[in-house]
This record gives C-alpha cells, sequence and structure tokens, in this order.
C-alpha cells in the first residue's frame, strides 16, 4: 500500500483484504504451494488441439480467447500462445493499455 | 473485471474513528474497532491532514494531494486503499460492535476455589473485606474432591474440540487445601488423556505455606506459580497480615527465593496489590526483580468502594500511572535493545495491542473462563464465587446454566454499554472489570468509568512504546505472534 504501512497483525490482515479487494486480479499470478507445480488457472495441461483441460480438469477456464488472460500470455507465458509475445516481437504491444477494463481498444491488431 | 458503480450524490470523504499518535518521528494510526496499526507514508499524512477539520469533496482532495505532486494515479490508489482500510469514509457508516457469541461457547479455562479460608487478614482483601460479595454461611470451607472432580469433567466436557484447556487454583489461600490440588492435578492429566486434551495448571498464593515437597510438585507438574505480594517489609506488612496482625514479608521472603530457585518449568510471577499507602511503583519492582528474584511483576490497584481508607482514589492513581509510565519506558528501552523486561502490565498490553485485539468483552468471565466455589457452584469467574451475583450453575447439579451465561453475556456486551460507543480505547478495554462496577457501582453491567482517564491514558503510552519498539526493534515484536 502507498498510504499506510502496516504494523500489527491485525493491520497486516486489513491489508491483505485490502489488496484483494482492491488489487488487480491475481488469480493467474498465484503460486503453487511447497513441493508443487504451478499451473496458472487458465493453462492447459494437454497441448492437444481439442483436447486441452486445465489443473482443474475443466475447459471452461481455458485461455481462448486471448481477451481472458491477455496480460498472463503476453507478458509471462513462454508457450507460444495466440497473442503477440513480449519478449521479442511485440515489446510495447500494451503500452497505451494501462487498464485492460478502460483501455482495451488500444490493443491493436499485431502483423508478424 | 468490475463494473464500476456511479454514485448519484458523491459525498464527501471524512476521517473515521481513530486514535493517532507518534512514535520515534513517525505518524501512526491505531483504528476503532479493528485494532489495525497502521503508519502513514506521506499520502496518507497529507489526507489525514486535510481531513482533520473538516469534510472535502473528492475532487477538493484530489486538488489538494495534486498540488502537493502526486500523481492522479497514486491519489486514486491512495484513496481507496485509505477507504478500503476503514481510515476515512464517505457519508456516515453504522457503528460495527462485535456479536454475541453463541450458547455452546466453548469453555477454556476453570478456576477453582480450593477453599475459602485464609492465613492472612490482608485489609483489601475482596473474599473478607468490607466490599464482599461472597456468602460463604452454610458454604462447606473446602472443596471436596467429588467436586473438583466433576469441576474438571465439566470442563473437558464444556471444551467442545479445544484441544488445550487451563486450570487455575484459587482461594482463599490455596495451598492450605494442597491436598486437593495435587489430586486434581493427577485426575485432570488421566482425563485428559483420555479425551485427547492436552491440560495446563496455574495457582495464586500468598506463598505463607510453600515447602520444598510442595513447590517440587509444582515444578515436576508444570504449574505456573503467581505470588501475591506488595513490595518491601515496610510496603508488604502495611496490608498483608495475619490474623494477628504480624506482617507478612519475613515468613514469606526466604519461601519465594526457594519457590524461584526450585520450580524452573513455568513462569512465577509477583502480583501487587495498590492500594492507599502502597503505589510506589518503581520501589516495588526494583525490590522485587533485584532483591526477591522475580523475572515478572504485575500491578494492580484493589478493587474497593471509594468510601474505603484504603481505596488508591484519583489523586494516587495519577501517581502509579506515572509509575507504570517510568517503567513502560524502561521497558521501551530494554526492548529496543532485545532485552526482556520484567513489568507484566505493559508486556500484556503490548501483546493485545500487537494481535490487534478487538473485544466484545473486558475479559474471559463467563465466555472461556467461569469459577467454582468450595461447594461446586458455578460462577462468573473466581471473584464471584459464592455470590448470588452472576451464579451459573453447579458443576454436579446440572452443569453450566447455559441460559444464566447467555443472558449475561448479552447484556455485558460491548454494543450494550453505551458510555463505550465513543471511546477510542474499547477494543482493549471493552468497559472494564465486572467486579470492579459492581463493587463500585452495584450493578456489573456498568462500565467502569472511573478509570476511563487512566485505561486511555495507559493505552496511549502503550501504544507510542508500540511504535518505537516497531520502528528501532521489529524483530522484538515477533514473540507476540504466537499470542
Amino acid at each position: 500500500m502507498n498510504s499506510l504501512k502496516s504494523i500489527n497483525r491485525k493491520a497486516r490482515r486489513v491489508e491483505a483484504s485490502v489488496i484483494a479487494a482492491t488489487g488487480d486480479v491475481q488469480a493467474l499470478q498465484a503460486r503453487g504451494g511447497e513441493g508443487k507445480i504451478y499451473y496458472p488457472m487458465g493453462c492447459t495441461l494437454n497441448f492437444t488441439p481439442g483436447w486441452e483441460v486445465d489443473v482443474s480438469g475443466g475447459t471452461a477456464g481455458l485461455c481462448q480467447p486471448v481477451e481472458r488472460d491477455l496480460f498472463d500470455c503476453h507478458l509471462g507465458c513462454g508457450w507460444p500462445a495466440q497473442v503477440p509475445d513480449h519478449l521479442n516481437n511485440a515489446v510495447d504491444w500494451t503500452d497505451k493499455c494501462a487498464s485492460a477494463a478502460n483501455d482495451w481498444r488500444k490493443v491493436d491488431i499485431v502483423f508478424p | 473485471m468490475s463494473t464500476a458503480v456511479m454514485t448519484p450524490v458523491e459525498l464527501p470523504y471524512r476521517l473515521r474513528e481513530a486514535h493517532s499518535f507518534e512514535a520515534s518521528g513517525e505518524k501512526f494510526l491505531y483504528l476503532v474497532p479493528s485494532g489495525a496499526i497502521f503508519s502513514l507514508d506521506k499520502i496518507g499524512k497529507e489526507v489525514l491532514h486535510g481531513l482533520a477539520d473538516r469534510d472535502l469533496h473528492k475532487e477538493e482532495l484530489v486538488q489538494m494531494l495534486l498540488a502537493r505532486g502526486h500523481s492522479a494515479r497514486e491519489i486514486e490508489v491512495a484513496l481507496a486503499e485509505l477507504e478500503q482500510s476503514e481510515v476515512i469514509m464517505r457519508g456516515t457508516a453504522k457503528q460495527k460492535m462485535p456479536t454475541v457469541p453463541e450458547k455452546t461457547f466453548p469453555l477454556q479455562r476453570i478456576v477453582l476455589n480450593v477453599t475459602n479460608q485464609c492465613n492472612l487478614a490482608c485489609g483489601y482483601c475482596y473474599e473478607y473485606s468490607d466490599d464482599k460479595i461472597s456468602q460463604t454461611a452454610g458454604k462447606p470451607k473446602y472443596m471436596d474432591h467429588a467436586i473438583a472432580e466433576a469441576s474438571i469433567d465439566l470442563l473437558i466436557k464444556e471444551s467442545a474440540d479445544r484441544p488445550s484447556i487451563h486450570v487455575t487454583f484459587f482461594g482463599g489461600e490455596t495451598l492450605l487445601n494442597f491436598p486437593l490440588l495435587r489430586s486434581t492435578v493427577h485426575y485432570a492429566k488421566e482425563r485428559c488423556a483420555l479425551a485427547g486434551k492436552q491440560v495446563e495448571f496455574s495457582l495464586t498464593t500468598n506463598a505463607t505455606l510453600l515447602s520444598e515437597p510442595i513447590v517440587d510438585f509444582l515444578a515436576e507438574h508444570q504449574v505456573g506459580v503467581t505470588v501475591s505480594i506488595d513490595g518491601d517489609k515496610e510496603l508488604n506488612d502495611k496490608m498483608r497480615i495475619f490474623h494477628d496482625g504480624r506482617g507478612s514479608y519475613e515468613v514469606i521472603v526466604p519461601k519465594i527465593k526457594m519457590l524461584l530457585e526450585r520450580h524452573k518449568t513455568n513462569s512465577i510471577g509477583a502480583r501487587v496489590t495498590l492500594s492507599s499507602g502502597v503505589s510506589h511503583v518503581r520501589r516495588i519492582y526494583e525490590h522485587l526483580t533485584q532483591e526477591v528474584g522475580f523475572y515478572a511483576v504485575g500491578f494492580s490497584p484493589a478493587t474497593a468502594n471509594p468510601e474505603r481508607l484504603y481505596s488508591i482514589g484519583p489523586q494516587k492513581m495519577s501517581a502509579v500511572l506515572g509509575g507504570f509510565e517510568d517503567l513502560a519506558w524502561e521497558y521501551r528501552d530494554y526492548a529496543v535493545t532485545g532485552r526482556q523486561h520484567g513489568f507484566t502490565n505493559a508486556n500484556d498490553t503490548l501483546k493485545e495491542l500487537h494481535s490487534g485485539m478487538s473485544k466484545a468483552y473486558p475479559c474471559g468471565a463467563g465466555l472461556g473462563l467461569l469459577g467454582v466455589g468450595t461447594a461446586g457452584d458455578v460462577s462468573l469467574c473466581h471473584r464471584f464465587v459464592d455470590s448470588p451475583v452472576g451464579k451459573m450453575g453447579h458443576v454436579m447439579e446440572g452443569g453450566v446454566d447455559h441460559e444464566a451465561r447467555h443472558e449475561f453475556l448479552e447484556t455485558h456486551h460491548l454494543g450494550a454499554r453505551y458510555d463505550c460507543h465513543t471511546c477510542w480505547a474499547r477494543p482493549v478495554c471493552a468497559g472494564g472489570c465486572y467486579h470492579e462496577a459492581f463493587v463500585h457501582y452495584g450493578d456489573t453491567s456498568a462500565a467502569t468509568l472511573h478509570y476511563c482517564d487512566w485505561i486511555r491514558g495507559w493505552n496511549d503510552l502503550c501504544l507510542r512504546i508500540y511504535g518505537d519498539i516497531a520502528v528501532k526493534n521489529p524483530a522484538y515484536l515477533q514473540r507476540f505472534d504466537g499470542a
């Protein structure tokens, strides 16, 4: 938080609830527990087209269409997803998009 | 993705309830009722300063902050955080009160008054003095095994799924009935082993009857010991006397030293009762730690009707707060250099502030704790044992009277103590001791208003000390994390 710093235990709990309520969507950045492999919800475990399931065994939350988890695929994912990759080919693709909710129209088509 | 909701009329921002304080050059907020403690960064301080004496609409607040060089994004985030953390709000909010617990709230501790007899005749004793509320006529002088065992069984049953329970032995003078204490410890361990629970023990004693075999038993069974003693010979012997008027100091000190020497398996603390002639906080603390050898010393003013000669009175109480302040700063100095200090009052308050406790009740009486008298009557706590006030059943005849207990909890809840609703110290105080209220006002549900200034002064002091420690040696506070 930029205006307050938590000092006691209760404040740390309040901070956690504030982050949950006001922070960016965190689900795709959640880490696996100790000894567990991290699979973001929305990523498939099985890459055979037509057979994709996610870590929960479902298909409803998979990362297609791309707007569902634009940033996770664009920024953090090494898998060649159907979005321009941030590392090599479309470094400034989302520069004009500070908030996906408001600025999604500014994310334009990329021609390789 | 969330949808922004437009408020038809935008209400101005205002500060919510909080107590602000400074420590080590930083500004802190103690939020009420959550009990959260935050330090304020630059933008947080500016928002608070802006709202200190007037409400501001969002545009006014944003303009003020933009003029001070903050970016629009930074301001947006800060206002959302401050609102979500309940530092500021728009419009009005209904006052939040903790809820009344379920009727079946599990018991954690019982206090067994194993005897109502005592070999001392301390002037301020709430069991014998002019303010006594217990009616022991017709009640046995000593608790018997059947009652003690039924009490343990009741505690195990009423503790539901709690993994650990606690038995406190109390009196009268507890050690006048040591045989019962010994057999009850064995019985409780046996029953708890069968029930799969941990059990801990503690006792309060005047130390006159401590002997090596007794101390060895207490050490073997890890019984925590609280010793009542009021300081050096001159101070202790003002009130803590035998029935023939002799002081107890000379008798107890060699026994206490033997106790401290032989018993290392649980905490041993001194408990000082302050009265009109005994209010020398530092002198008592230094004597008990340096001369007698205690590691922990706690102080409490005698509960007394203000008409009593030994009643401490407002003037002496402010002197006592001065003494507390002196010791509390010393505690701070020890803490910032990572050393242990034995001033229990400061330690206990800091522990509560660290966890951010927000109490619905001033203590566990009637909630997780109940007292049991020599005849087996269950009461609100050890101070109400054998009193018609606060009676809550019988260990053999029907067990805990859950209706009486629930009614007590409803009528004594912070929500029903209207005097407390505007006080910033209510998360830690919640209205004060029921016994103190009964002796002073004849009503257990009254807030102990004669202590309000004192309580706020003490908590403000402890908050500043907490802030100092948080800035200078935050690692020290980790010791309170498990609490």
